[in-house]
């Protein structure tokens, strides 16, 4: 039985108590990308400013689950300060993360994933794996950032513009 | 009155056997689905082992047989609603909102034109909204809405405003959301004085209440068997005689002609010129069977019994949590069906429902197929708790405690 302790982490709690870098970016070139979650009404906007190749700046706005926020904040403090291509190797990783193994729908296994050890708090969102219809919820923000970086850097760029 | 028990009701239905993370299911989303009782489910299953051949085209026995099954359901369904000129006035679909569609796409492309205006409500399940927006879309009717009260029930201060003009005014006579119970046959009338015809989304009513369309003087009405004990894949329009003769047909197909030439065809006559292709039959079979047992139970008790567990969890859920949960619906059970939308302050619908599963409670969380009524009320989602003939008292014990421990995880 897939206990809620797994999915409901203290750390996921933290975030979702207290988001990080919560707010709005109006700086010019500043890039804004919507993620919508028709299923639970999710709502979600990232504000990326990126210099450089550089992620200088992340805010959100938006309203969701506490799996949706937690992972948004947990994502935003993530990518802060990081290149583009640290970012998008960042969001690959989370996508496995959130990839369900077929062990991941046997009771008793952990999910196969590649390095927990890299993935630092992120990795408190494995437990998402268990609750197949909440993966949707974790993964909303990280499509939005990469929907971000796309819109604004081109799907292959390196942010230099 | 006749010895309603829920708790034969429980015995009845299989699937409150269950066991859920360890505890009995609590099932509080009839709103959404009711349960069938095992005399649906054998009647189901007694037509797919004895009876099953296609409808309508065979000479054999079974084919006969199966006919009768088919077309003895459409009488059923013509009783159970009173329809005054019986089977003849009872189109089957798959669903409410299939009906709703079938509505629109065939009365309404035959007598809506631009400049026309539809009169529906802010507290309408999508499937009475979206057909008449497609319709706006194809052919510039217009769309109303009229508007939904603070305490949750329909603002009809402007009701004549809002009717002028009107060629259909289409409501719901619950809401699925708030639990709001309208009052049909007088919006029906005031609709009527005004030349408006008047259809009935009677989803959320028929399997809680007796429906009684004359009463209600409604035009059409739609509905869905898995709303009341029944299968899933079958639903009504029910319309009058008349109406039905004139509305050209929906789906072309086979089933649905009486002559089909190189040169054209023609529609039949009556409720099959809108069935096209092999119906859903041994659903219809289910049907009755859930008819038959909705009356053995009497609507008239269920309505009472639900009005009693919806008074007793408004009056326990204010006591327990202290405003901490509200409840986006009239506050008190007048007028009011057996649904109870809670929005509990800090914790997200989606958490609240996960939560609640872990106590083995089904609660649905999200918007309902209500957007315009959710953010009417500035509101993304709720937890929907929903009762049926078989909901009890011991399952708002368990959802109450179970909200609990939602309020504490997140507090
Ligand atoms: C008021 C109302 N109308 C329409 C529908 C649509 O019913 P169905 O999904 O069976 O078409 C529902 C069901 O959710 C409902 O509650």
């Amino acid at each position: 039985m897939a206990n809620l302790d797994d999915l409901y982490r203290e750390i996921i709690l933290d975030h979702y108590r207290s988001p990080r870098n919560r707010g709005e970016l109006d700086a010019p070139g500043v890039v804004r990308t919507e993620g919508y979650n028709p299923l639970c009404g999710d709502e979600l906007t990232v504000f990326l400013d990126v210099r450089d190749g550089i992620i200088v700046d992340i805010k959100l706005t938006g309203h969701g689950c506490s799996i949706s926020q937690a992972s948004s904040s947990m994502m935003s403090a993530a990518v802060k300060g990081k290149t583009v291509d640290e970012a998008r190797e960042t969001i690959e990783r989370f996508k496995q993360l959130m990839t369900v193994h077929q062990t991941a729908l046997d009771d008793r296994a952990e999910p196969v994933v590649a390095d927990l050890r890299t993935m630092g708090e992120l990795a408190a969102l494995q437990g998402v794996v268990k609750f197949p219809v909440r993966i949707k919820c974790a993964t909303l923000a990280w499509n939005t950032l990469s929907q971000g970086l796309d819109d604004a850097y081109g799907v292959q760029g390196t942010g230099s513009q | 009155m006749s010895a309603f028990d829920p708790r034969r009701v429980r015995v009845d239905t299989p699937l409150l056997g269950r066991v859920i993370n360890g505890r009995p299911i609590t099932y509080l989303d009839s709103a959404s689905s009711t349960l069938p009782p095992r005399a649906v489910i054998e009647a189901m299953d007694r037509y797919y082992t004895l009876h099953h051949a296609n409808v309508h085209r065979g000479v054999y026995q079974t084919a006969v047989e199966a006919t009768d099954v088919y077309e003895g359901a459409r009488a059923a369904a013509a009783r159970f609603i009173h329809a005054p000129g019986g089977a003849d006035e009872i189109v089957f679909t798959k669903n409410t909102t299939e009906s709703f569609n079938l509505l629109a796409k065939s009365w309404g492309a035959a007598n809506l034109q631009a400049g026309d205006v539809v009169l529906v409500t802010e507290m309408e399940h999508h499937a009475n909204i979206v057909p008449w927006f497609q319709l706006r879309d194809a052919r510039g009717i217009d769309v109303r809405f009229v508007p939904v009260t603070d305490d949750f029930r329909l603002d009809l201060s402007n009701l004549d405003q809002l009717l002028d003009g009107v060629k259909l005014f289409s409501f719901t006579a619950t809401s699925n959301v708030l639990g709001t119970r309208n009052p049909v046959a007088a919006l029906a009338r005031a609709a009527h004085e005004h030349g408006a015809l008047v259809a009935v989304d009677a989803a959320q009513s028929v399997g809680h209440q007796p429906t009684d369309v004359v009463d209600m003087d409604a035009d059409f009405l739609c509905f869905s068997a898995h709303k009341m004990l029944g299968p899933t894949g079958l639903g009504v329009l029910w319309t009058r005689a008349a109406i039905l003769a004139s509305m050209p047909p929906f789906l072309g197909g086979g089933g649905m002609i009486a002559d089909v030439r190189l040169d054209g065809y023609v529609p039949a006559d009556g409720p099959t010129r809108f069935e096209a292709g092999t119906p859903p039959i041994a659903e219809t079979a289910g049907l009755e069977a859930a008819i038959r047992y909705l009356d053995g139970l009497g609507l008239e008790n269920l309505m009472a019994h639900e009005q009693t567990l919806t008074s007793d969890a408004l009056a326990r859920l204010d006591a327990r949590f202290n405003g901490r949960v509200r409840v986006i619906g009239p506050a008190n059970s007048v007028d009011r069906g057996g649904v109870l939308s809670l929005d509990v302050d800090g914790v997200h619908p989606h958490d609240v429902a996960q939560v609640l599963d872990q106590f083995g409670v089904c609660v649905r969380p999200g918007h309902h197929c209500a957007k315009p009524l959710m953010r009417r009320f500035g509101l993304a989602a709720t937890a929907r708790a929903s009762f049926g003939p078989y909901s009890t008292v011991a399952d708002t014990d368990v959802l109450l405690d179970a909200l609990d421990s939602a309020v504490s995880m997140f507090g």
